[in-house]
């Protein structure tokens, strides 16, 4: 058995259901130790990817590599080394947290003792509570509690804070940072790019059940040339070609009703900007810092959560 | 990997945490625990009542002469009421006289040969008119524990019992956790399939060992009927029935992907042993070409050996053919299940 640095390693990854092609050539590589998130659209192939990574679906083609073992051999002793949370899972609304967990714990040969787990979840208060009575957020973090009380060194983690509240979700992503502290691998799928930025050492973004762009955080913002973003609107069309020589913007594209601007320096680019605008009749100017879902946008002309 | 070790807990093992799952998920659900436990009871105190023995009620019998009227009025049995003979031609006809006698001679007798209360006041009516016509004889009521309709039906009631507790309990429970994709996220575990499947088998186990008891109980505290064999041979036979009906349970589970569907392969599976298999009344009733069929399904095969063992207090040669059945039928269930078994 080779031993490889990869703590995960997909390639030429398909999988097609009939006509639909779900997964088309996905090559995937997760170092040990680092917090590598999946960023996409919903229907992009994520969950299908992240399924077959976790050895609950079959891929049509491709190979497969988790902590350099192979499902269709090592099936046993990976599961034993694994934290999965799916996207949805309903627990048995009658049992207690706690009765939850010590299932959960009883399937593996080592683990966190269930106390401690309790506390990096933050549900040591709500033991004695039937799953049914707690909240979304309560339930994700018992559903990622589950995952944890194995001590895994890998987690996989799918879309673990859709429809979350704010709070909820700052919860959520404390217990995924303390996980990755302790030196451990996460693979998790997102359509949110605040958690990708907050919690992701690098991103693949995937679309259409291929990776499109890769890289940390930083370098798929700097990849669009700018730092900042301008988005205006005018009374009659400007043309993007046009505003791209102007002084420091660096690529300008159609919005949907007007146009936006990567831009290095605003204090360089926005007077020119404005001097070139104003004769078309200016109705609106915004700027923001370059964000992952700028780059999604950049790349596919599409908004993430569209 | 550099992880730091993990501190060692004391864990019970998978088995004996998901057998201790399932017991909790069942005795906090209300509703479950009545259709296993009280339904049974209610059943049991309904049909007792419907069917319980009564005093034999007096045949009625309308005559048109007062003659006839003081001949009939002798035994307990019979009620002579005095009409016009249209009147008690359309008592009888309206079901108000089981009889009606018109004076002769000869005498004659009105009834509907295929009205059983008319045959018998038919009857009645000739002896009494014929005191010294047919040989005086004895009469036996029939009540003594064993052979009353409340002894039939029990052991009737606790075999549909098994089989819809083992169903419901196994089947639907499994299609509702894929449903759910519990299933899902137990096989994403290391967790053993076969512990999971046996925390079903040993949980129908250990239910049996109250629904017996309680039914068995209650019948014998509320109708005296008792166990005329072995109690642990009824234990045994009962075991076996659970058995096969987990392994049906299992195979209608296997392919399902909601309850709908699996509640409508229950149902399809049932019904057929709810009206065939002599749970309230004997099989004997349905036509010899169909007979076959009946023997070998598996809540007959399960009622004839409870009650075998209830009422004619057989020993285990006796109940031998239906416990074949009953472990075939468990046996090549199971086998098929697991083949056809959908985890995800």
């Amino acid at each position: 058995m080779s031993v490889s640095p990869a703590a995960l390693r997909c390639e030429k990854l398909v999988k097609k259901y009939g006509d639909l092609t779900a997964v088309d050539g996905l090559d995937l590589q997760v170092s040990a130790g680092e917090c590598f998130g999946l960023l996409g659209p919903n229907g992009a192939g994520k969950t299908t990817t992240v399924e077959i990574l976790e050895g609950l679906n079959e891929p049509t083609g491709g190979s497969v590599e988790v902590l350099g073992m192979r499902w269709a051999r090592d099936e046993r002793a990976l599961r034993q080394r694994l934290g999965i949370s799916l996207q949805e899972t309903h627990l048995p609304d009658k049992l207690t947290v706690e009765e939850n967990l010590r299932m959960f714990r009883s399937f593996y040969e080592r683990g966190h003792p269930v106390d401690e787990v309790l506390d990096l979840v933050g549900l040591k208060d709500k033991r004695a509570s039937w799953t049914e009575r707690l909240s979304g957020g309560q339930k994700q973090r018992l559903a990622v509690a589950c995952a944890l009380v194995s001590d895994p060194e890998l987690l996989f983690l799918d879309e673990p804070t859709t429809g979350l509240d704010p709070q909820s979700r700052r919860q959520l992503w404390d217990v995924v940072l303390g996980f990755k502290a302790r030196g451990r691998t996460v693979l998790l799928t997102t359509h949110y790019m605040d958690e990708a930025e907050r919690l992701c050492d690098r991103v693949a973004i995937v679309d259409k059940g291929k990776v499109i762009a890769q890289g940390t955080p930083a370098e798929l913002i700097a990849s669009l040339g700018g730092q900042q973003v301008v988005e205006l609107a005018t009374e009659r069309q400007l043309d993007p070609d046009e505003m791209s020589q102007l002084p420091s913007v660096r690529a300008a594209r159609r919005s949907a009703d007007g146009i936006a601007l990567a831009v290095e320096q605003l204090h360089v680019a926005l007077p020119a900007v404005l001097a070139r605008a104003e004769p078309f009749g200016l109705t609106r100017l915004s700027t923001h810092h370059a964000t992952l879902e700028d780059v999604f946008v950049h790349l596919t002309g599409r908004h993430l959560r569209e | 990997m550099n992880a730091p070790p993990a501190i060692p807990e004391r864990t019970r093992s998978p088995l004996w945490e998901l057998t201790l799952a399932r017991l909790r998920i069942f005795f906090r659900e209300p509703g479950a625990a009545f259709w296993t436990f009280g339904f049974p009871l209610l059943l049991s105190i309904a049909l007792g009542i419907a069917f319980r023995n009564r005093p034999a009620e007096p045949s009625i019998v309308a005559v048109t002469s007062a003659e006839l009227q003081g001949a009939l009025q002798g035994g307990p049995q019979l009620k002579p009421g005095l009409l016009e003979e249209s009147e008690a031609r359309e008592a009888l006809r309206t079901g108000k006289a089981d009889l009606v006698v018109l004076p002769g001679p000869p005498i004659a007798y009105l009834y509907d040969p295929a009205r059983a209360e008319s045959r018998l006041a038919r009857a009645l009516a000739d002896a009494a008119l014929h005191p010294h016509g047919p040989p005086a004889t004895v009469d036996k009521p029939v009540v003594e524990p064993g052979s009353r309709y409340i002894d039939f039906l029990i052991p009737g009631l606790l075999g549909m019992n098994l089989m819809s507790a083992g169903m419901w309990g196994i089947g639907y429970v499994l299609v509702d956790m894929r449903t759910k994709k519990l299933l899902k996220r137990l096989m994403a575990t290391p967790m053993s399939r076969a512990a999971f499947l046996w925390s079903f088998v040993v949980m129908r186990a250990l239910f049996l060992l109250l629904e017996v008891p309680v039914l068995l109980g209650f019948a014998w505290l509320v109708f005296k009927v008792g166990v005329a064999g072995s109690l642990p041979l009824l234990i045994g036979v009962s075991l076996l029935g659970a058995l096969a009906f987990a392994g049906l349970g299992l195979l209608v589970a296997s392919r399902a992907r909601n309850t709908q569907t699996v509640s409508g392969l229950i149902n399809l599976v049932m019904l057929p042993m709810f009206v065939g298999s002599g749970v309230f009344f004997s099989t004997a009733r349905f036509p010899d070409a169909v007979q076959p069929v009946l023997r070998i399904l598996p809540l007959t095969a399960l009622n004839d050996a409870l009650r075998a063992v209830m009422i004619e207090g057989a020993g285990p040669g006796g109940v031998a053919i239906p416990c074949a059945i009953l472990a075939a039928t468990g046996a090549v269930t199971f086998a098929a299940a697991l083949r056809l078994f959908r985890w995800r």
